[in-house]
């Protein structure tokens, strides 16, 4: 049973913070590349009919293969203590709910317009998690 | 023979979407051309006619190509991203700006092109390294590497083609897209600001101090210079398309002096089996065109030009273009269109050009073709890529024929 922080691009600073504070000993640091990024560059490439060799989307799987371990090495120093560290890569949401299956916590942090009272206030793919997640959720406020 | 050159237009549309086994489209249609020629489907001299009208086209794309590649070996592309980091201090929305002032002048200076292979990796890595959320900032790339493809002849390979059979000068060309060049990135812009709005309302987290870019003062003169040729060759008569050779040369010949670049890689970017391509394309076409299909279509294409007709010549243009794609949308509308005025020629390019922005991959075919030989998993979300381009291709389509429409009016056809 694990704590797993669900490390998003913008927000993970706030997670591990909080993730510090929480019961247990077992920590899983999770990084879901989002294969819609690279995909729409893929898509845009073939759209070219091959003007060109060089597919950009290639070298966007592989640069946001090198910032997913940077994330997460930058995450495991910051949290301070042993952790697992995971990259996976497809839809965000769906990952995330996948690997917080059984999961004795999921951390995750609110996006969207703090500001703003009302529906809508998280991103879809936080949406979708913490409608989803079938363990408990902590969701941490950004600072 | 109207039923043999369909038949083989649409084995060199099959080939260039799927591409069997790899090959270059040109591989079946080149041969295609020759047997629309050899079987007597189109006349000699209206395929030597298509060949020289093509030439030049060809000729100022592989220019571009090659200007656009040796400026990403000068540290051109780098330097914006350095710039969009440095100007955004990490916050999102201004990110986005950045990314879209850049893009847009990439694409419109060294075509689509550039921006789809060479600046979209380039605005990823700056996403990241800022810890902001790639996924707005690269579906701004992509989007405008079509919708700020309207300014220039050449932004787009679509808009060669349809200059070397306008008519227009360089300039007027130019004078008479950019009313709907601003429209179309300013609407593009409302768009993504309401469609990503919980992306970008993320927290900012200070960035790393940056160095300075280090300005690639050479790339950005020659480029610039190739724009003044433009205009002076438009306006001496010359074909602007020596400009941009000039442009490419110059910069290609100090890359090679100082060893950055090796012939071979200078060759490999003017594509030349592209190219080939485009030539073999455009013969069948007009294979298929004078052999009946001008008939057929010429009842699908509204008359006039009020802003009814430019709307539905526009609006026929966006679907054509995403059934297939643009290229073949853009050689089947322009012999039909160009009797009518520059004013027509120019609402069938806000057509091509803006409507592949509904389907990820720029037409339905290559995205139904995508989608077979892939892992379901490992494509775009579908859905949600769709309702951005349902909600930004009608917006910016109406906008910017209304601003053609204006322009138009304002400095006349």
């Amino acid at each position: 049973m694990a704590v797993v922080v669900w490390i998003a691009d913008d927000t993970w600073q706030d997670c591990v913070d909080a993730a510090r504070g929480c019961p247990g000993s077992d920590f899983l640091l999770l990084h879901v590349r989002d294969h819609d990024v690279p995909g729409a560059a893929h898509g845009a490439f073939a759209g070219l009919f091959g003007r060109s060799s060089l597919d950009p989307g290639t070298r966007m799987d592989d640069l946001s293969a090198d910032h997913s371990t940077r994330l997460l090495e930058a995450a495991a120093a910051r949290l301070g203590v042993p952790c697992e560290t995971r990259t996976l890569a497809g839809r965000v949401e769906h990952e995330v709910v996948a690997a917080a299956e059984g999961a004795s916590l999921l951390v995750l942090c609110r996006d969207g317009d703090v500001s703003h009272a009302g529906p809508r206030s998280l991103g879809p793919a936080t949406r979708f998690v913490v409608d989803h997640a079938t363990c408990p959720v902590l969701l941490v406020w950004p600072s | 023979m109207l039923a043999l050159s369909v038949l083989l237009l649409v084995a060199v549309l099959v080939c260039a979407v799927v591409r069997p086994w790899g090959w270059p489209e040109a591989v079946v249609a080149v041969p295609a051309a020759i047997v629309v020629v050899v079987a007597g489907v189109l006349p000699v001299e209206h395929a030597v006619d298509e060949a020289v009208r093509l030439g030049p086209v060809i000729g100022f794309l592989a220019a571009i190509l090659v200007l656009a590649q040796l400026c990403d070996d000068e540290g051109l592309f780098h330097a914006c991203g350095t710039w969009m980091a440095r100007a955004s201090g990490g916050r999102p929305r201004t990110l986005l700006g950045g990314v879209f002032v850049t893009a847009s002048v990439t694409t419109a200076v060294l075509s689509l092109d550039a921006t789809v292979v060479l600046l979209t990796p380039v605005v990823f890595a700056t996403a990241a390294q800022l810890g902001v959320r790639p996924k707005p900032h690269v579906y701004a790339c992509t989007h405008l590497s079509n919708s700020a493809s309207l300014l220039l002849p050449v932004s787009n390979l679509t808009n060669l083609l349809a200059f070397a059979s306008s008519g227009l000068s360089f300039t007027r060309f130019a004078a008479l897209m950019a009313l709907p060049w601003v429209v179309a990135i300013g609407v593009e812009y409302l768009v993504f600001r309401r469609f990503f709005r919980t992306d970008l309302d993320a927290p900012v987290h200070a960035p790393l101090a940056q160095p300075a870019p280090e300005l690639p003062v050479f790339a950005l003169t020659v480029v610039g210079l190739t724009l003044v040729g433009f205009v002076v060759a438009s306006a001496t008569g010359v074909d602007p398309a020596w400009a941009a050779c000039a442009g490419a040369v110059v910069m290609a010949v100090r890359a090679l002096a100082l060893r950055r670049t090796t012939v071979t890689k200078v060759v490999k970017a003017t594509s030349l089996p592209f190219l080939a391509f485009v030539l073999g394309l455009g013969i069948v076409v007009r294979a298929v065109v004078d052999n009946g299909l001008d008939d057929l279509l010429r009842h699908a294409i509204p008359d006039g030009t009020g802003l009814l007709a430019l709307l539905g010549v526009a609006a026929v243009a966006a679907v054509l273009a995403n059934v297939i794609n643009n290229l073949p949308a853009v050689l089947v509308l322009l012999p039909l269109v160009a009797p009518f005025g520059p004013g027509v020629v120019l609402a069938v390019l806000l057509g091509v050009n803006l409507g592949p922005n509904l389907t990820y991959a720029g037409s339905l075919a290559t995205l139904l073709w995508r989608r077979i030989v892939h892992d379901h998993d490992t494509e775009v979300n579908l859905g949600e890529f769709t309702k951005l381009g349902l909600l930004a291709v009608p917006a910016t389509l109406v906008g910017a024929v209304v601003a053609l429409w204006a322009s138009l009016r304002l400095i006349g056809g």
